[in-house]
C-alpha cells in the first residue's frame, strides 16, 4: 500500500480519490485518462472531503500543540486566542500575515508545477536570491528611466534570473539524468554564495557600512503598498502567478502535456511528446515565481540586495507546495495559513513567555498532521463516490 | 617564531586532512545512515532535523549525568524515534517523503531549540579522542591526529555495510524492498518492516552524528551547530553511488573542502571566501554532471527511490 | 514620594507624548533581537540589559527573539506599539536599520525607536530616531594588550565574521593595543563570512593555532565554540560579548563585555521623565565606552601576568580619565598606506572611526 511511484504523487494532486490502490505506471498505459474528473453530480462529496480531511488535520494539531504548551506551564487556550488575535483578528494583523504569504505563495509554485511532471525541485531559494541579485543588478542599470519602466525591468529581469536557475536544473535531468532533488538543493547554497560574494565585492555600495549590501534602488523607484494598506504589490504577484499557473496547467494544451508527461513519462515519449522542451520549459515558469518573489523582496521591502534575501522563504514554499497537493490555487489557500501561524510567532513570546522555538515547534505538528491527513483522502466510506 | 612551532604553507595540507577526519566525520555517520535508508527505497531529508535532536540530547545528559557515552546512547535513541515518526509518515500512500523530511526538519528543530535553551551555558564532558599523533612533537600534528572513536565506528559501520548489502540474506532484502517493492512483497518480505527498520537505523547514525558535533568537534550546543550538514548527508549519498564505502571518501572529501577556506585564510589567502566555501557544493554537482547519464538507471540507484523518477 | 514622583513622570509622558492611554502608568519598552536571546553572545548582552531595566519600577519591557532582518522586524515593531502599547523600541541588530526602522518610524512618529548600531543623520533620517552604540574596541584594546604579554609566539589570531567598520575597529584596536605593549606581535584574521557558523569557526580556531597562534579571540555573534576549542588546544583566548570565563577557567584572559542595563537604564529614567528625541531631552546619537559604562573587561583570567596587568590597568585608568587615544596618527594600513597621518587624533566620538574600511599595520588579512 506504500508505492513512492512518482505517478502516484501526482495523481494524488486531482480531488477525485483514487477507488483502488494505484497499479505501477508501467502497466497502466491509459493513465492519462484517470485525470479525467469524474461525472459531475458526484463530485460535491470529495469537495466536502477535501476541506474536512485539512481541517481536521489542523484540529489534530491545535489539541497536540495544546498538551505541548501546557506541559510547558501556559493556558493552552489563552495561547490559542492570542495566535487567533495575531494572525486573522484584525485588518491589521491580516495584513501582517498577508505580507508573510505573499513570498512563500510565489516560492511554492518554483515546486508545486515541477510536481506536476513528477519532478521534485527544491531550488526555490536559490532561485529566489538569484532572482533578487539579478533584478537589483537590471533595475540599477537603468535607474534613470521613469519608475514604471525600472519596476517592469527588475521583474523581468527577476522571472529570468528565477527561471534560468531552475532551468539548469531541468537541462541537467533532461539532458544528464542528474536527479533535480540533489541538484536544485546544491545549487541553494551556490546561489547564497553567490549572492554574498556579490554583496561583499562585486556590487558592493561602499556606503553601506556594517550590513554590506548592493547599491540602493532609489525610494520612488520602489513598488509602492496597496492604497492605504500596509500590503506590497508582492500578494498581488503572488495571487496572479498562482491563477495564471492553475490555468496553464489545468486549462490548456501545454499544460495537458505536463500532466501526461507527469502522469506516465513513457506513455508521453510513445505518444511523441516534445518531453525535453516541455521539461525545461515548465522549470523555467517554475523558477520565474520565486525569481519574481526576489524581485519583490528587493523593490517592495529592501530597497537593496543583501543577504536578508535568504530567509527560509524556500522552504516554506516545498512544504506548501505538498501541503496544497501541488495545486496552484490552493497555494494561495495554505500560503495565507502559514503566513498566519508565521504571524503569531511573536505574540507566544511577547505575551507567553514561551521561547522562541515555540512556532518551530508548532509548525511542525501542524505540517507533520497535515501531512499524514494526505493519507486519509478515500479511508472514509461517507467521502466515497457511489459507484454508479 | 620559529619553524618548530609554525608550518606554514605545510599548515593547508595538514589542515585539510585534520580537517577531512574532524569536520568528516559528521557526514560519515549521516551518509552512512542515509545510504541504508536510501537502500531500501525511501529518502530522510529531516535527518538534518536528527542532527540537532542528536546534538541537543547528547549534550544534555552529558551535562546532567557527566557521562558522554550515556549521551552518545541517547542521542542514537532520540535519532530513532525521529526516525520512527519519519517511518509511518513517509510511508503513507500519497505522501511524498521529501516534503515529510521538510517537516520533520522543523518538527525536530523546534524540539531541540525548544528543550536546548538550558544547555547553551553550561559545559558538557566531552568525548574522549585518541591520540595517534604520539609520534610527533608538532602540536599541530597531534591536534590533526586526535581522532575520535567514533570515526573508526563509521569507517567499520561502512565496510560493515558494504558486506551487509552485498553478502547477507538481509542485505539483499533491503535491496530488493529499495528496487523492486513488489518482487520483494511477493517474495514474503514485509515492506514496511524493512523500510521502518532501514530509516530508524539511518536515523540512529545521524543522531550519532549529532553527538559527535556537540560532544566532540566543534563539541559545544548551539542552535547553529549542524549548519545544513544533514542536508549536504543526502547529496553525499548520491554523490557516493548508493555505495557504503564511497560515503567514507566522499565524507572525507568533504570535511577536507571544508577546513580549506579557513585554511587558505591563516596563511594569508583571503579574497572570495564566500565561493571558497561553496566549492565542496559546486564540485559535487560538477561530479554529479560529469559521470551521470540520461541513458541508463544509475548504477546502484534503487530504482523505488521516490525522489528520482 | 517615590510614588508621587513617579505619578508627575508619567503625567509629564503623557503630556509630551500625547498619548496617555497606552501610557497611563507604566512605560513599555520593546526589544527585538536578530537570534536566540540565549546565544552566550551578542544578543544574550542585549536581553541581559533587558533584564536589567525589567527591574526598575514603572518599566514593563516585551522581547521578541529571531526576528530576521526582513518584513518581519517591521511587523515585529508595529505589533509591540498596536498590541502591547509600546512606546520606546529597541531594535537591537544593525540590519534592521534601513529601511526597516525608518519606513515603520515614520508611520509612528509619537514612539521613540532606539537602534543600536545605527549612524543616525538628522537631514535624512525622522526625528523619533536614535542610536545608541559602546565603543567596545576600548575593552578590544587592553585584552590586545593583555594577549602581547602572554604569548609566548607572538602570534595573536582573530576570529572575524566579516570586514565591516564595526569588527574591522574591534580587530584594530585589538592590534593597536597589542603593539603599545610588544610592537613585533601579529595579528592573523580569518572571516567565515557569516555572524553564526560554529563548524567553521572551530575550523578557523584550529588553523590559527596551527599556524602558531597562542592567544585568540574573535567578533562573532556566539564565541562559545571559539572558546572552547581554543581551551582544549591548551591556548589562550580573550571572549567577546559576555564573560565566557567558566568555559575556558584555565586559558581565559580577559574579554570585552557589553554592559546594555547602564544604557537602557539611562534611557528608561530619560523616558519616564518625559524627556524625548523629537524634545530633545535624549540626543540622537549616544556613544560611550569604558568610561560611561557601557562596555566592560572581563575580569583576568588565572594566566595573566602582574605586569599584563600592570599595563593593562594603567591603559584602562586613561581610559576612565578620558585621556586614552586609541586613532593617534602616524598610524599605517597593512598595506603600508598611512589611514590617520601624524599628529591627528581621531577621538573615539569621530564618526570617520565608524566607518573604518582598513586593517591596520601588524595585521595579516585582507578587507575584500
Amino acid at each position: 500500500m506504500d508505492e513512492p511511484k512518482p505517478a502516484s504523487v501526482i495523481a494524488s494532486a486531482t480531488a477525485e480519490p483514487p477507488p483502488e490502490p494505484l497499479p505501477p505506471p508501467e502497466t497502466q498505459p491509459g493513465d492519462i485518462a484517470r485525470e479525467r474528473p469524474p461525472a459531475r453530480a458526484l463530485q460535491w462529496r470529495s469537495k466536502v472531503e477535501a476541506l474536512v480531511i485539512p481541517c481536521g488535520a489542523i484540529a489534530v494539531a491545535l489539541v497536540l500543540f495544546g498538551i505541548f504548551v501546557w506541559t510547558q506551564g501556559a493556558n493552552p487556550f489563552a495561547v490559542f486566542a492570542s495566535i487567533y488575535k495575531a494572525a486573522f483578528a484584525s485588518t491589521r494583523s491580516f495584513e501582517n500575515t498577508l505580507v508573510r504569504a505573499a513570498p512563500i505563495m510565489l516560492c511554492a509554485l518554483g515546486t508545486a508545477i515541477p510536481l506536476r511532471l513528477g519532478m521534485v525541485v527544491i531550488g526555490n531559494e536559490g532561485a529566489l536570491v538569484m532572482g533578487g541579485l539579478m533584478a537589483t543588478a537590471a533595475g540599477l542599470l537603468v535607474v534613470e528611466a521613469p519608475a514604471l519602466v525600472v519596476q517592469l525591468t527588475m521583474a523581468g529581469a527577476g522571472m529570468v534570473a528565477g527561471g534560468t536557475w531552475l532551468l539548469i536544473v531541468g537541462a541537467l535531468k533532461h539532458y544528464r539524468g542528474v536527479n533535480e532533488t540533489i541538484s536544485s538543493l546544491l545549487m541553494n547554497f551556490i546561489g547564497i554564495a553567490l549572492l554574498n560574494q556579490a554583496v561583499n565585492s562585486w556590487m558592493k555600495d561602499p556606503s553601506s557600512l556594517n550590513k554590506p549590501s548592493s547599491f540602493p534602488i532609489p525610494e520612488e523607484k520602489m513598488l509602492t503598498p496597496l492604497g492605504t494598506t500596509d500590503v506590497h504589490w508582492g500578494i498581488v504577484f503572488g495571487v496572479v502567478f498562482c491563477i495564471v499557473a492553475y490555468i496553464l496547467i489545468h486549462k490548456t494544451t501545454f499544460g495537458f502535456q505536463i500532466r501526461t508527461i507527469g502522469a506516465n513519462i513513457r506513455a508521453a515519449q510513445l505518444a511523441g511528446l516534445a518531453v525535453g522542451k516541455v521539461t525545461l520549459v515548465t522549470c523555467f515558469i517554475a523558477g520565474a515565481a520565486p525569481g519574481l518573489a526576489g524581485m519583490v523582496e528587493v523593490a517592495a521591502v529592501h530597497g537593496v540586495a543583501n543577504e536578508s534575501l535568504n530567509v527560509w522563504y524556500g522552504n516554506a514554499g516545498i512544504l506548501v507546495a505538498f501541503l496544497a497537493r501541488q495545486n496552484a490555487l490552493a497555494c494561495i489557500v495554505v500560503s495565507v495559513m502559514l503566513g498566519g501561524l508565521l504571524a503569531s510567532g511573536g505574540i507566544l513570546q511577547r505575551s507567553h513567555q514561551l521561547p522562541d522555538a515555540t512556532i518551530l515547534v508548532f509548525q511542525g505538528i501542524v505540517f507533520l498532521c497535515i501531512l499524514y491527513s494526505e493519507s486519509l483522502y478515500g479511508k472514509f466510506s461517507i467521502f466515497q463516490e457511489k459507484k454508479s | 617564531m620559529t619553524d618548530a612551532e609554525s608550518l606554514g604553507w605545510w599548515g593547508v595540507p595538514i589542515a585539510v586532512l585534520g580537517g577531512a577526519l574532524r569536520g568528516g566525520t559528521p557526514f560519515l555517520l549521516v551518509s552512512a545512515g542515509e545510504c541504508l535508508t536510501e537502500k531500501s527505497g525511501k529518502t530522510n531529508l529531516g535527518l538534518e532535523g536528527v542532527l540537532l535532536i542528536g546534538a541537543m540530547t547528547a549534550y544534555a545528559v552529558s551535562v546532567n549525568t557527566g557521562n558522554p557515552w550515556a549521551g552518545l546512547l541517547a542521542a542514537g535513541m532520540a535519532g530513532m524515534v525521529l526516525g520512527f515518526i519519519h517511518a509511518v509518515l513517509a510511508q503513507q500512500p500519497k505522501v511524498n517523503d521529501i516534503a515529510a523530511g521538510i517537516a520533520m526538519i522543523i518538527f525536530g528543530s523546534g524540539l531541540a531549540f525548544f528543550f536546548g535553551k538550558a544547555y547553551i551555558q553550561p559545559v558538557a564532558e566531552q568525548l574522549p579522542g585518541i591520540e595517534f599523533g604520539w609520534w610527533s612533537s608538532h602540536p599541530a600534528i597531534r591536534s590533526a591526529l586526535r581522532i575520535c572513536p567514533l570515526f573508526f565506528f563509521g569507517v567499520a559501520v561502512v565496510f560493515l555495510m558494504q558486506w551487509f548489502f552485498e553478502s547477507t540474506r538481509w542485505g539483499l532484502f533491503v535491496r530488493a524492498v529499495g528496487d523492486k517493492p513488489d518482487a520483494a512483497r511477493a517474495m514474503g518480505i514485509s515492506v514496511w518492516g524493512v523500510r521502518t527498520c532501514s530509516i530508524m537505523a539511518g536515523s540512529f547514525l545521524a543522531g550519532l552524528a549529532g553527538a559527535y558535533l556537540s560532544l566532540y568537534y566543534p563539541g559545544s550546543w548551539t542552535e547553529k551547530i549542524s549548519g545544513g550538514q544533514g542536508m549536504i548527508a543526502v547529496a553525499l549519498v548520491i554523490f557516493a553511488r548508493w555505495n557504503p564505502v564511497g560515503c567514507l571518501w566522499a565524507s572525507l572529501l568533504f570535511g577536507g573542502a571544508q577546513a580549506l577556506g579557513p585554511a587558505l585564510q591563516s596563511v594569508g589567502i583571503s579574497s572570495y571566501y564566500y565561493l571558497f566555501n561553496a566549492s565542496p557544493y559546486i564540485l559535487t554537482l560538477l561530479v554529479m554532471v560529469l559521470t551521470c547519464t540520461n541513458k541508463k538507471q544509475l548504477a546502484g540507484q534503487p530504482g523505488a527511490l521516490g525522489a528520482s523518477s | 514620594m517615590k510614588k508621587l514622583a513617579k505619578i508627575i513622570g508619567s503625567l509629564a509622558l503623557a503630556f509630551t507624548l500625547s498619548c496617555g492611554a497606552a501610557v497611563a502608568e507604566d512605560v513599555t519598552m520593546g526589544f527585538i533581537y536578530v537570534g536566540a536571546k540565549d546565544d552566550y553572545g551578542y544578543n544574550q548582552a542585549h536581553a541581559e540589559g533587558k533584564e536589567g531595566v525589567a527591574k526598575m519600577p514603572g518599566v514593563k519591557t516585551v522581547e521578541e527573539a529571531q526576528v530576521p532582518e526582513t518584513n518581519d522586524v517591521q511587523e515585529t515593531m508595529r505589533n509591540m506599539i498596536d498590541q502591547d502599547g509600546a512606546v520606546v523600541v529597541f531594535p537591537t541588530s544593525f540590519g534592521y536599520f534601513d529601511p526597516h526602522i525608518l519606513k515603520v518610524a515614520k508611520k509612528y512618529p509619537k514612539v521613540q525607536f532606539l537602534h543600536c548600531g545605527g549612524l543616525y543623520d538628522a537631514a535624512k533620517h525622522p526625528a523619533n530616531v536614535g542610536s545608541y552604540f559602546g565603543y567596545i574596541d576600548e575593552a578590544q584594546y587592553i585584552a590586545g594588550i593583555v594577549a602581547a604579554h602572554t604569548s609566548k609566539t607572538g602570534k595573536l589570531g582573530f576570529i572575524a565574521a566579516k570586514p565591516i567598520p564595526q569588527v574591522l575597529r574591534n580587530i584594530n584596536s585589538f592590534t593597536l593595543g597589542a603593539r603599545s605593549v610588544k610592537p613585533t606581535v601579529t595579528v592573523q584574521v580569518i572571516f567565515t563570512g557569516d555572524w553564526a557558523m560554529p563548524v567553521k569557526e572551530a575550523e578557523a580556531a584550529t588553523s590559527l593555532i596551527d599556524q602558531g597562534v597562542d592567544v585568540l579571540t574573535c567578533h562573532v555573534d556566539s564565541p562559545k565554540v571559539i572558546v572552547q576549542t581554543a581551551e582544549k588546544r591548551g591556548i589562550y583566548v580573550c571572549g567577546y560579548h559576555a564573560n565566557q570565563a567558566s568555559i575556558a577557567p584555565k586559558g581565559y584572559l580577559t574579554g570585552a563585555e557589553w554592559n546594555w542595563s547602564a544604557v537602557y537604564g539611562q534611557y528608561a529614567k530619560a523616558i519616564k521623565e518625559g524627556k524625548t528625541l523629537e524634545n530633545g531631552g535624549i540626543p540622537h546619537l549616544v556613544r560611550g565606552g569604558l568610561k560611561e559604562g557601557f562596555v566592560k573587561v572581563s575580569a583576568y583570567g588565572p594566566a595573566v601576568s602582574d605586569a599584563a596587568k600592570k599595563d593593562a590597568d594603567a591603559a584602562l585608568a586613561k581610559f576612565m580619565d578620558g585621556s586614552m587615544v586609541i586613532y593617534k596618527g602616524e598610524i599605517k594600513d597593512n598595506t603600508g598606506k598611512v589611514v590617520i597621518p601624524a599628529g591627528t587624533e581621531l577621538k573615539q566620538q569621530d564618526p570617520v572611526l565608524e566607518k573604518m574600511d582598513y586593517l591596520v599595520e601588524g595585521v595579516i588579512g585582507s578587507t575584500k
